[in-house]
């Protein structure tokens, strides 16, 4: 077992930990706070995966502008004070362990049929020529590059439309 | 590692999806979407290694659309505080029968 496959399992467990945490604490700042370390950790699975250039993205759009985001809306409402308990009763959590556990159960049935040693390392070899925006940012802006500009105006019409919604009518 | 992190991303789904279940604060409900978003692009990414950088690219997208989708329902979330006082989704009733 080398040290790249140690670090792996190391992230992934702070991510699956942090995230049942999540789910499980009423307080909804410690559950946002727990969600930024599952984001954290993913990152680092992202670094390990040969995906640096969103390792980077991940931090910085995730953990940096989703997450302020939703912490500053949970302060904005004051929930984190005087929250109230809002986690359902006993039969809720056997449904959703029950459904959370056949769902799993479903995805790794798909996902045997993946190759248990695959082919050659296509993107690794890609990132030691081009570097690592470039690889990614290549494919971007010639073979998808219309999808890129409808993307950028549903940026800016969620923008448009967050803006709307949250004004206060006068 | 490719079967570690389909498995890991099929863990963070399920879990995702049992938060969903069974919380009833709209703002936690939310994030919990989110970490379904991110054990989908954890799965892209480790199919991408091998499949081609497409993967990757197509991780782009989904995290602009995921941060469309926070801004303009933390905007929903706020007007609906304003009128009902509460994020409780069992107080959420105008459309329910």
């Amino acid at each position: 077992m080398d040290l790249s496959q140690i670090v792996f399992y190391l992230f992934a467990g702070v991510a699956v930990a942090s995230s049942v945490l999540m789910v499980t604490r009423k307080n909804p700042v410690y559950a946002a706070l727990y969600l930024v370390l599952t984001l954290f950790s993913i990152a680092g699975l992202f670094v390990l995966l040969d995906a640096h250039f969103l390792a980077a993205l991940q931090v910085v759009v995730y953990a940096g502008a989703i997450l302020v985001l939703f912490l500053f809306v949970i302060m904005l409402l004051n929930l984190g004070h005087a929250f109230e308990p809002d986690i359902r009763g006993r039969f809720w959590w056997v449904f959703a362990a029950g459904l959370g556990l056949v769902l799993l159960a479903e995805l790794v049935a798909v996902m045997r049929g993946a190759p248990e040693r695959p082919e050659a390392d296509i993107v690794g070899p890609l990132l030691e020529a081009r570097g690592a925006v470039a690889a990614v940012a290549e494919p971007l802006f010639q073979s998808y590059v219309v999808a890129l500009e409808i993307t950028g105006i549903l940026l800016l019409v969620a923008m448009v439309g967050a803006v709307v919604i949250a004004k206060r009518k006068a | 590692m490719l079967i570690e992190s389909l498995l890991l991303s099929a863990i963070l789904f399920a879990v995702g999806v049992a938060g969903v279940l069974l919380r009833r604060n709209a703002i936690v409900m939310f994030m919990c979407i989110e970490l379904m978003l991110n054990a989908v692009n954890l799965f892209l990414v480790a199919v991408s290694r091998y499949a081609g950088i497409e993967g990757q690219v197509f991780v782009i997208f989904v995290m602009t659309v995921a941060a469309a989708e926070a801004a303009v329902g933390l905007a929903i979330i706020i007007s609906i505080f304003r009128h009902y006082e509460s994020v409780d989704v069992r107080n959420f009733r105008l459309l329910r029968w």
